[in-house]
């Protein structure tokens, strides 16, 4: 199963719910501000490292460069995608939940 | 694959509709299915035809409406949404009495059954909002 | 509101309506409770979920009068009436919140496979049960 994740962790609990909601295995795309949830050194980061030890987690690549976000700066073990990868992660799950 | 999208707010205010835009975009370049973007919510308002956004940005109502022109794309606005907040057709227009329709090219106005409809007979349903 | 023909040939998937924001700051609510509805309308397998904020839809003794706004939340009340017979409630966000089932509306539904007995709708589940709910679902939408 995708999760997308749209909001920023500072402004709003989606990613954290999603985190909390999302089974071992499925996938979290963060896109849109929900891109600062990628950050390394933040206070959810430590959590978000943790998810990604049984969650595949994905990032937005056009959402991070509109952000002025560096790929280096991105918790370890994210991958980034376009929106070609998007389509194919959404192809490839078995449905999507947008946590909004 | 076959691909529904539902766009839950207006254009500008939100990166939904762009995000959506682009999803959709993708989508089609791989050879994949959209059977339909449904507007909702708030996301009726990317189907109003009389934005006049600034020259040096995009127009995200025309880029939809191209976009359904250019892949035969069924782009629709859910009606009582769209009646809440002001974007009509000619039957609406009619119907409830309006000096004026808004309504964009290449979008049509109809009931949430379509949404639902979408949900049932896409693959996959993917929603993009607040 | 016009409607086109139902052409899913007697398909029928579990919808999941997942409802995350309180009631009346914004319409999500009542715009996602009309599509829950319809989706019942269509004889789809409905299932709404409330989480995080979401709770707050539920709760008991809403009166929008001061506000001037449509006091959506009897029509809670008609999903019943549409089938829809499980509404699951994440624990984690009650609590908090500071709610308990004591504080929601008493949702129900008649049962036709109990002799018409009057079940309530409203199920108190964990995060791991409510998980479980979202991977079972075949379409879900967020409002």
């Amino acid at each position: 199963m995708l999760h997308t994740v749209n909001k920023s962790p500072f402004e709003k609990n989606s990613l954290q719910t999603c985190m909390r909601l999302s089974k071992s295995g499925s996938s979290i795309l963060m896109l849109e501000d929900g891109v600062y949830g990628a950050l390394c050194g933040t206070e959810i980061a430590s959590s978000v490292t943790e998810c990604a030890k049984d969650r595949n987690i994905y990032v937005l690549g056009p959402d991070l460069k509109a952000r002025g976000i560096d790929q280096s700066n991105l918790i370890e073990g994210i991958t980034v995608v376009d929106y070609d990868g998007f389509v194919k992660l959404a192809a490839e799950s078995s449905k999507v939940q947008s946590w909004m | 694959m076959k691909f529904a999208v539902l766009v839950n707010e207006g254009p500008y205010a939100h990166q939904a509709s762009d995000s959506a835009y682009y999803f959709t975009q993708a989508a089609l370049s791989q050879g994949h299915e959209v059977m339909r973007v449904f507007f909702y919510h708030d996301g009726v308002n990317n189907g109003t035809r009389l934005t006049t956004p600034p020259q040096d940005d995009r127009n995200i109502t025309n880029r939809w409406s191209e976009l359904a022109k250019q892949n035969d794309l069924d782009l629709v606005v859910c009606v009582a949404a769209a009646q809440r907040r002001g974007i009509v057709d000619e039957d609406e227009q009619k119907r409830n009495s309006k000096d004026a329709n808004n309504i964009a090219e290449g979008f049509r106005i109809s009931g949430l059954g379509q949404l639902v409809e979408a949900g049932i007979q896409a693959d996959r349903l993917v929603s993009f909002g607040d | 509101m016009s409607e086109d023909t139902n052409q899913t040939s007697g398909t029928v998937k579990k919808f999941l309506y997942v409802n995350r924001r309180a009631p009346h700051g914004t319409n999500y609510a009542q715009e996602g409770l009309e599509v829950a509805l319809i989706g019942a309308a269509f004889e789809q397998d409905v299932t709404l979920a409330f989480i995080d904020d979401g709770v707050f839809q539920l709760k008991k003794d809403q009166d929008t009068s001061d506000i001037g706004t449509k006091n959506f939340s009897a029509t809670y009340g008609a999903l019943g009436d549409y089938d829809v017979q499980k509404a699951y409630v994440e624990q984690e966000s009650l609590d908090a919140r500071g709610l308990t089932g004591d504080d929601l509306m008493p949702l129900v539904y008649e049962d036709e496979d109990d002799d018409w007995e009057e079940k309530p709708m409203i199920h108190i589940i964990s995060a791991e049960e409510m998980r479980e709910i979202i991977d079972q679902s075949d379409v879900v939408l967020n409002f």
